[in-house]
């Protein structure tokens, strides 16, 4: 099945409502977040965001479209897009 | 036996201590933090005698905030006067597993004796998630143990294997092997949790329907504003209009006792001391207790069901317009209750600056020991007339001061972004949003009543104290024989009163105001007493019974007006001072807060009685 291509990688932090994907990998330094780099990266791993977690886009905020709502498995977390930056999706699992 | 319940927030933890220990709490402070320490005590059924205590939620043991430094110190035994738990009680809520199995693996590595209780089990299984509990406890290596802390002999399970392990010998201690976990360890904890899971748990295709249908109204970017709009406008018209019976009984009740303690006692001293002082003192307080158990019972349902996240969400963006992070939303709407425990709720806000700007503003909000001073005036002054057919004036002037106190909270909190940290970016926002659950009555009338003793206790300390003092200062000294003008002007209060006067007439404030607000420093409502004990030595004993319409004959719709908008600012609660100076760790801030809410309330009550004057209410 190798020759299908790996569909586009996203930062979370630009995706619509409605999109679905998976968590490919953590990107803290593609976030301009106030936190630090491990902070980040531990804050969202302790929210839920490892690789291979299914992700949606369930709910956007009224200014800017942010924050946005998704659903990582089966909880819900709030967070702002630029935090969001650091969270790399694609819309299917690459095939290997 | 001391056993400890750990979990993340809303695992349902606080409704399983809650079940366990019903009305058998007590609530107080760890020493030298404020955070709150729940302590409760239960039965096992083979007669052991347990006591619990229920840990600051947490994600992991890392302890990035006071709260959760108290929960990592006192499972590691790092707390100097908190005993090591003999069990610690891992609580999670069983539709959502994977961040509390991550957490169960790091508490592991503490080597204290770990159960894992699986929460809310029957919401589980209606949603289609089944748990083979054996093969979770095999994988885990820890005793798990099933649930239902809202059904009566849902907790009997855990109450068993409580018996059980508490009944083994206690086992040399396992090594505490725990350190902070780095990243890789952490993302490697969440995999193994996940495999776990994946091994043991069965999860539905589909989410949480009622959770996905309610947030598709409760959190769009339009309706969703209307709706918190919505809540807030009955909330207040609750307080405000549905609790007037209750509260004019209440009155009619004290006004009969104090009447009865007049016809019983000979005329004197005992008499005006006990009618005056003490009865129409905090009675015209306690008043105001059905008011206080609706605020706090639409926050704690508003909690309980989930939505106080789903409110910060909302006004993230729009509350960070004005500089404010949106976790401030749930301190700040706190604070529409008491600002004391809105102050505190403020720890969930990890940046400092972020959290100052949020302690300076939450006295702004309207709270509830506000509401008997802005009741008293309003129903005095404002006609209860119905507009449009079905909104109450009286009603609607109650709304307009709680949006006066919102607006002046978001202009200060604005221009403290503007002018002292200009170049400063907001900090992350981040937050589980929990599904909705259905509030446990139980955990709410346990909730509203807690608050409830509390506020009776102040009044019947605290408040009459200064209701004894106020009563001594109207009646000393008495009049001389043949003093024609009445008693009080003779006595100390008046002296104090129209010492003070000059200072506040710009105000359109008489000397008697001036008097009530003195005590009024020490907490707010006690001006509506001090009022009451003041008029009702001078006006005799009609004047107690209606201090309303005594207040409507004596001063002008202009004082009254400039009376409100004194009371949106003014800096009257030693409590919320003591606080700020407390969470602050600095005179400095207690300070600031004192003078900037000061200057508010002189020039917004300066502001509106030289403008009612204008228009012809002086």
């Amino acid at each position: 099945m190798t020759k299908h291509k790996n569909r586009r990688h996203l930062p979370l932090g630009l995706a619509r409502r409605g999109y679905a994907g998976i968590v490919q990998h953590l990107a803290a330094d593609k976030a301009e977040s106030a936190w630090s780099e491990t902070e980040l990266e531990t804050r969202l791993i302790e929210m839920g965001f490892v690789e291979g977690a299914r992700i949606e886009v369930l709910h956007e905020g009224l200014v800017g479209r942010d924050p946005i709502a998704v659903r990582v498995e089966n909880v819900t977390v709030a967070v702002r897009r630029r935090e969001a930056m650091a969270i790399i999706v694609a819309q299917h699992r690459p095939l290997d | 036996m001391h056993l400890a319940l750990v979990g993340t927030p809303n695992s349902g933890k606080t409704s399983l201590f809650n079940a366990l220990t019903g009305s058998r709490q007590k609530v107080a402070n760890y020493p030298g933090v404020t955070v709150e320490r729940k302590e409760g005590s239960f039965v096992t059924p083979k007669g052991r005698q347990v006591s619990l205590v229920d840990l600051p939620g947490t994600y992991s043991l890392r302890g990035r905030s006071p709260d959760e430094e108290i929960t990592r110190d006192i499972v590691l035994g790092r707390s100097t006067g908190e005993p090591l738990p003999d069990l610690v009680l891992c609580v999670a809520d069983s539709t959502n597993l994977r961040l509390t199995i991550r957490l169960l693996l790091e508490l592991k590595s503490t080597g204290r004796p770990l159960a894992l209780v699986l929460n809310m089990f029957d919401i589980a299984a209606r949603r289609g998630v089944s748990v083979d509990v054996q093969r979770l406890s095999a994988a885990l290596g820890v005793p798990v143990v099933t649930s239902i802390a809202v059904r009566k002999g849902g907790t009997s399970d855990l109450l068993r294997l409580t018996d059980l392990i508490l009944a083994r010998t206690p086992s040399p201690d396992r090594q505490n092997l725990w350190r902070p976990l780095t990243v890789p360890e952490l993302r490697a904890t969440q995999r193994e949790a996940d495999r776990i899971i994946a091994a043991t748990v069965s999860l539905p295709i589909r989410p949480d329907t009622w959770t996905a249908r309610i947030d598709s109204v409760v959190l769009h970017p339009v309706g969703g504003l209307v709706v918190l709009g919505l809540i807030l406008f009955v909330m207040f018209q609750a307080v405000f209009a549905w609790t007037q019976p209750v509260m004019e009984l209440l009155a009619a009740g004290f006004a009969a006792l104090g009447q009865f303690v007049h016809d019983t006692l000979p005329a004197g001293l005992l008499q005006s001391f006990l009618q005056n002082g003490a009865i129409s003192g905090v009675g015209s307080v306690i008043v105001f207790l059905p008011q206080i158990i609706v605020v706090f019972l639409f926050i704690l349902l508003l909690e309980d069901f989930g939505y106080m996240a789903r409110a910060a969400f909302l006004m993230d963006r729009i509350m960070g317009g004005a500089g404010l992070h949106g976790r401030a939303f749930i301190p700040l709407l706190s604070s529409f209750a008491c600002a004391i425990p809105g102050i505190m709720a403020t720890r969930v806000i990890d940046n400092r600056r972020d959290r100052l700007t949020t302690i300076l503003i939450a006295p702004l909000m309207t709270c509830s020991a506000r509401i008997p001073v802005y009741t008293l005036i309003i129903s005095a002054f404002i006609p209860a007339r119905e507009i449009w057919g079905w909104i109450n004036l009286q009603g609607l002037v109650m709304f307009g001061l709680y949006i006066t106190g919102i607006v002046s909270a978001l202009t200060v909190s604005f221009l403290i972004k503007f002018f002292m940290w200009r170049d400063y970016a907001p900090a992350p926002f981040m937050l589980e949003l929990p599904d909705y659950k259905v509030p446990r009555v139980r955990s709410v009338a346990i909730g509203v009543y807690t608050r409830a003793k509390m506020f009776l206790q102040r009044a019947g300390t605290t408040i009459f104290a200064m209701m004894v003092l106020i009563w001594f200062l109207a009646s000393f000294p008495q009049p001389p024989v043949g003093a024609v003008e009445p008693a009080i002007n003779y006595s100390l209060a008046a002296i104090i009163g129209k010492a003070i006067a000059p200072l506040l007439s710009p105000l359109g404030f008489n000397w008697q105001i001036a008097v009530a607000l003195i005590p009024g420093m020490a907490a707010r409502e006690v001006a509506v007493a001090a009022l009451g004990t003041v008029y009702a030595i001078e006006g005799g004993k009609e004047a107690a019974e209606q201090i309303g319409q005594v207040l409507a004959t004596k001063w002008s719709v202009a004082t009254a007006l400039s009376l409100l908008a004194w009371y949106i600012f003014a800096p009257q609660c030693a409590s919320t001072l003591a606080v700020i100076r407390r969470e602050t760790g600095s005179w400095t801030w207690m300070a600031v807060t004192f003078g900037y809410m000061m200057a508010l309330a002189y020039a917004a009550s300066f502001a509106t009685y030289h403008i009612a004057v204008a228009l012809g209410a002086g």
